[in-house]
């Protein structure tokens, strides 16, 4: 790729005995940066109110949407809450749809009816985008159960928050995954606040990984700021999971960068905090100082693939913009899908 | 009297009422060091101290039937629920536990509590986030609701759910938080169980509650342009249902609209047309019609959205419709 190394040598790096290519590095660095500059146009259009309603980013947690993208098969399942840009987008979605469900328009992955809470691509076996809190957890369970039922080895990635840790259901949950062994890869993306409550504040055992122990779902703590950390013990969880051992936990320590959502002004931690993790673990700068150093890539090349990133950003949200919004007639589709035509409340006209 | 937004009002409710009882708590998602994820306990923390106005981790269930217990055991809880929404999670606790101890006991036990938060559908915020619950909860003996769609309202009733010796189910409207209204001074008192006419017409009555009431008046203006007179009935307490102020309005002006935001199937709009029918038939010109939100779950799309949402012109197109019926 950059042309550093000799052909025989093949170009890559080595983190905890396990090799990336240079491709490959450059292609996992390539979507952290992809996500950050989407989030932040994403920010910049709900500032100038093209988009609506509650928007949560994800910058900061790239290492976490993309790694474990990258231990994952593309057949394995995958849902989260309503932070889920970063993930669809890493799972492969089309980013157009992904800006113009955020616009509300009739390209959106769901046709503009979800916004950007309910992202949702079952080609690419992604359920969402799930807004209430925890909701998506028993669900995870579910499609784990699917999968052991038909026997074809999927792997559930369930994907909360450390807010949502704390929902009642998620204890179920573990409770059934462990005692039926079921295919579930439980990810807390542990980013230290549940909107202005901090981790401490919320819970009594702060260490997330642990609360498994008393059903017997083991569990992992990751950097989440460190993409390869993330690709590989996810990949170890994702293993776990589909050799029948049962489902395991992952929490990952990560942080975000933005407010709870675009209307949390995030006084409730200091400059300081944010800088710590801003500058001192941001997961693209990390990757991008790793790269360097193994001579895989210069911090020129760098600055021109974020400026081509930006462009294509841009022509994303132009494209996006230039859809029409959904058709009123949309207002009445998917409610049903066997409608009773004869019987009220009659479909398509009630209200 | 003073000038104050709807969640002022809220606030002024709950702070004269825990001044006053100090068996009265508040606890809920972000209601203390946040100040209220729609800052509507702004400062309470400060006021009170931690041992009253308590953050919770999400877990709605859990504080939900804690606030049921302390209530049994002698406490007045305030229980926020960030939205109703999310109050589904605790509907255990609220259909199987609160509304039903008093009876099932045989009044060894109450739950004197409120439930409150925000209802119905806030802006661009898709299914999961927009929803008008309020019939689900009036269909359950054993609790009360009330929705307020003024910040005077606010004010009157909350203090009275507070002191109110049962459950109350209070179902505030997000969009009405920033609405700014002449608010009594000091201790305010609505009872429960009163409608308040809002307009006095005689052509047509038009009964609406929380945001709706607004567009009822919006609607009564548009009216008068065109020489009907409409009446503007809120009912407050959504149950028990001052039917009496509803019937005797119908009986001046023999013509009805019932207007709510949520959808229409065995909606408020279903019960309260029904007991016009029931008690105040021959006083009918025309038949009763509902205007409600479309038969959908609530889409994103900014279009979409509108058209899922009753307006105020549905209102005016009903109303001048029951009008000119024989
Ligand atoms: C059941 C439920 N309760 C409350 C909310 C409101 N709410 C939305 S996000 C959130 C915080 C969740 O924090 P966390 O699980 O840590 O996820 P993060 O936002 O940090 O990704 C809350 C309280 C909700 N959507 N659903
Ligand atoms: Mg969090």
């Amino acid at each position: 790729m950059t042309g550093k190394k000799t052909q025989e040598q093949a170009a890559g790096l080595t983190q905890e005995g396990r090799f990336y290519s240079a491709e490959r590095l450059h292609a996992m660095h390539g979507m952290m940066l992809y996500i950050r500059r989407f989030e932040e146009k994403a920010g910049q259009m709900y500032g100038l109110k093209k988009i609506g309603g509650f928007c949560h980013l994800c910058n900061g947690q790239e290492a976490v949407c993309v790694g474990m993208e990258e231990a994952s098969e593309s057949t394995d399942y995958m849902m989260t809450s309503y932070r889920d840009h970063g993930h669809i987008i890493a799972r492969g979605t089309e980013p157009t749809a992904v800006m113009a469900e955020l616009l509300g328009r009739a390209g959106g992955v769901v046709g503009g009816k979800g916004g950007s809470m309910h992202m949702f691509d079952v080609e690419k076996n992604f359920a969402g985008g799930n807004g209430i809190v925890g909701e998506q957890v028993p669900i995870g369970l579910g499609f784990a159960f699917a999968s052991q039922y038909r026997g074809d080895k999927r792997v559930s990635i369930t994907i909360m928050g450390d807010g949502g840790v704390n929902q009642g259901a998620v204890y179920e949950s573990f409770n059934m995954a462990a005692l039926w062994k079921l295919p579930v890869v439980f990810v807390i993306e542990n980013n230290q606040y549940a909107m202005g409550t901090s981790l401490s504040r919320a819970s009594a055992e702060t260490h997330l990984y642990k609360r498994g122990i008393s059903f017997k779902v083991p569990g992992i703590q990751v950097d989440g700021m460190d993409v390869l950390e993330v690709e590989r013990k996810m990949g170890e969880a994702i293993e776990h999971a589909r050799s029948g051992q049962g489902p395991i936990i992952v929490e990952m320590m990560t942080y975000r960068y933005r407010g709870h959502s675009m209307s949390d002004p995030a006084t409730y931690r200091t400059r300081d905090e944010v800088d710590e993790w801003r500058t001192g673990r941001d997961p693209i700068a990390r990757l991008q100082k790793q790269m360097i150093e193994a001579g895989l890539a210069t911090e020129a090349e760098f600055k021109q693939k974020d400026k081509d990133i930006k462009k294509e950003v841009v022509a994303v949200a132009k494209a996006a913009e230039a859809q029409p919004e959904p058709d009123l007639s949309v207002l009445w589709d998917d409610i049903l899908t066997d409608e009773i035509p004869n019987a009220y409340p009659y479909p398509r006209q009630v209200g | 009297m003073a000038k104050i937004t709807y969640r002022e009002a809220l606030n002024q409710a709950m702070c004269n009422e825990m001044e006053r009882d100090d068996r009265v708590f508040l606890m809920g998602e972000e209601v203390a060091e946040y100040n209220g994820a729609y800052k509507v306990s702004q400062g309470m923390l400060d006021k009170f101290g931690p041992k009253r106005v308590i953050d919770t981790p999400i877990t709605e269930l859990g504080f939900a039937g804690l606030g049921v217990g302390a209530a049994m055991a002698g406490l007045r809880p305030i229980i926020e629920f960030m939205t109703w929404n999310f109050a589904i999670l605790a509907a255990d606790q609220i259909v199987n536990a609160a509304a039903k101890m008093k009876y099932m006991t045989a009044g060894q036990y109450n739950c004197p509590m409120v439930f409150r938060g925000a209802g119905g559908a806030a802006a661009r915020v898709s299914s999961q986030h927009s929803q008008a619950f309020e019939n689900w909860y009036a269909n359950i003996p054993g609790l009360k609701v009330v929705m307020p769609s003024n910040p005077a309202d606010a004010k009157g009733l909350l203090a009275a759910s507070i002191r109110d010796n049962d459950t109350v189910i209070f179902i505030e409207n997000e969009i009405n938080y920033g609405d700014i209204g002449e608010v009594p001074e000091g201790e305010y008192i609505i009872p429960l169980g009163k409608a308040d006419i809002k307009r006095v017409g005689k052509d047509i009555t038009l009964v609406a509650h929380s945001r709706m009431t607004g567009y009822a008046l919006a609607a009564a203006e548009e009216l008068a342009k065109m020489g009907i007179d409409a009446e503007v009935v809120d009912p407050r307490t959504i149950r028990p249902l001052d039917e009496a102020t509803i019937l005797a309005s119908v009986a001046k002006t023999n013509r009805a609209v019932v207007i709510e935001e949520g959808w229409r199937f065995a909606g408020i709009g279903a019960e309260i047309s029904a007991r016009i029918m029931e008690k105040g038939f021959d006083d009918l010109d025309a038949p009763v019609a509902r205007v409600t939100g479309k038969d959908v779950p609530m889409p994103y799309a900014a279009n979409l959205e509108n058209h899922a949402l009753p307006s105020v012109a549905d209102i005016v197109e009903a109303a001048r419709v029951t009008c000119n019926r024989a």
